[in-house]
């Protein structure tokens, strides 16, 4: 076929809606990817936004042990883009497999971080807002809040999924970096949005650094300076009516990341439950990939200018 | 209630789309002052400690095209979304004025911080700057 013939066929095709989200879908398989320098961390936030433009996609399972029913698998999707360099949108699937039970899906998430100062200070405050609407079974366990413990979880799928829980979740992330060292620290606000529940409380704290600070002049996938690794502890504070410790988990979480050169990210985490509400191991692991430029394509397909 | 993720998700995508694009390099000219000129009296007197080491240079090289050349291009030449990098003021800031720029970046513009990355790998993104620069010269006088 002649090329301008193609072209001007592909042209009338990305006319049409359904052409467009299929040619998008196309794009972004075959698009730019970029080198990421991701942390460590599953659930603590540093204050490192997504470049601008660019869309990451990152697929997260957890494997929990459950004390009183059946061990589960959950898992999420996040499709994380950078609308500027002081704001980051982003947009999770999440669901779960309880062994000897039944695979759902668990609910959706909206996430929103903003960077508050222009420059860099010692410490770095970002505004994260989330809404999450999600269902009782939703055992992906991102943030460990209030008083959750692992007894919440044992009760059967069909039995959690009545439950509709619709919050909002408020994080101030403050994380500071020097000498290759980066320490972040979350404290965690939620609001289930029905009248009647209280404010709950939580935090997350994480602690990482590169296996080496400088790079090696070669392209290598096995370098030292492509590994990162780091530690997390989190859990609940309880809530507004009863704030402390009691009836809260904790987790103690070493974690590793590994950038590849191939625009890949893999990260590890291994979660043990400090308390007797706990689940005693909370095994996690993800995958992640970034496409640059992912912004201007959008908006050129549909119609903007770049 | 029904309604409520619908307005977040749709005014999410809407607003994070329709943020201003960044815009041509000419028209950057016009409205931004020089990054490197905010950098404070003591960011400026930092010494690039591998000053001159072509290990560190290709290193850096390696670095600019992993996390820098999507924006400033593969040679640095500057693309749609930031300015190239052989402009005067670049050639002309002392190392310590580019390695404070990366290090906060130009956020309001659309520059990221890349205090990320450690800072020995500034330094070498700022050693790789300071080596183009120069042959981009070299090149020019002969």
């Amino acid at each position: 076929m002649e090329f301008g013939l193609f072209h001007r066929r592909l042209w009338l095709f990305g006319q049409h809606r359904f052409g467009r989200l299929l040619i998008l879908s196309f794009m972004l398989l075959s698009y730019q990817s970029s080198f990421s320098q991701e942390s460590p961390y599953i659930v603590t936030y540093d204050h490192y936004l997504e470049e601008p433009g660019n869309l990451e996609v990152e697929y997260f399972s957890t494997f929990g042990t459950q004390r009183g029913g059946n061990d589960f698998h959950a898992f999420w999707a996040e499709f994380e883009y950078g609308a500027t360099a002081w704001w980051t949108t982003e947009f999770y699937l999440d669901g779960q497999t309880t062994f000897s039970d039944s695979t759902v899906f668990t609910g959706f998430r909206v996430e929103n971080r903003l960077r508050l100062l222009e420059r860099e200070h010692f410490v770095n405050p970002v505004l994260y807002v989330e809404y999450e609407q999600t269902r009782g079974g939703d055992k992906i366990l991102k943030e460990v809040e209030g008083h959750d413990v692992e007894s919440d979880f044992a009760q059967p799928n069909w039995e959690l999924q009545k439950e509709h829980d619709h919050e909002l979740e408020l994080k101030l992330l403050l994380s500071t970096t020097s000498k290759g060292w980066n320490v972040a620290f979350n404290p965690i606000f939620t609001k289930n949005l029905s009248p009647s529940e209280p404010w709950e409380f939580a935090y997350a704290l994480g602690a990482s650094h590169p296996l080496a600070l400088r790079a090696l002049p070669n392209r290598c996938s096995l370098c030292w300076e492509n590994f990162i690794a780091g530690v997390e502890i989190y859990g609940g504070l309880g809530d507004a009516q009863h704030l402390g410790l009691p009836n809260t988990s904790h987790y103690l979480a070493p974690a590793f990341a590994w950038n590849l050169p191939s625009d890949w990210t893999f990260r590890l985490s291994s979660g043990f439950g400090l308390n007797d509400n706990s689940h005693r191991l909370l095994l996690r692991w993800g995958v992640s990939r970034e496409f640059s430029g992912f912004g201007e394509l959008v908006t050129h397909l549909f119609g903007g200018r770049p | 209630m029904k309604i409520l993720p619908a307005l977040i998700i749709t005014g999410s995508i809407c607003l994070a789309f329709a943020q201003p694009r960044d815009v041509t390099p000419s028209k950057r000219q016009r409205t931004d002052d020089n990054p490197m000129q905010r950098a404070p009296g003591s960011a400026r007197a930092r010494r690039n400690p591998f000053e001159g080491k072509a290990v560190e240079a290709a290193a850096g090289g390696k670095l600019f095209q992993q996390h820098c050349a999507e924006c400033h291009g593969p040679k640095a030449g500057g693309t749609t979304r930031a300015p190239g990098l052989f402009r005067g003021e670049v050639r002309e800031a002392p190392p310590g004025a580019l390695f404070w720029v990366l290090t906060n970046g130009v956020v309001r513009h659309g520059m990221p911080v890349w205090s990320k990355l450690p800072e020995q790998q500034r330094w070498q993104i700022v050693t790789f700057l300071e080596a183009l620069n120069r042959s981009a010269e070299a090149s020019v006088e002969h």
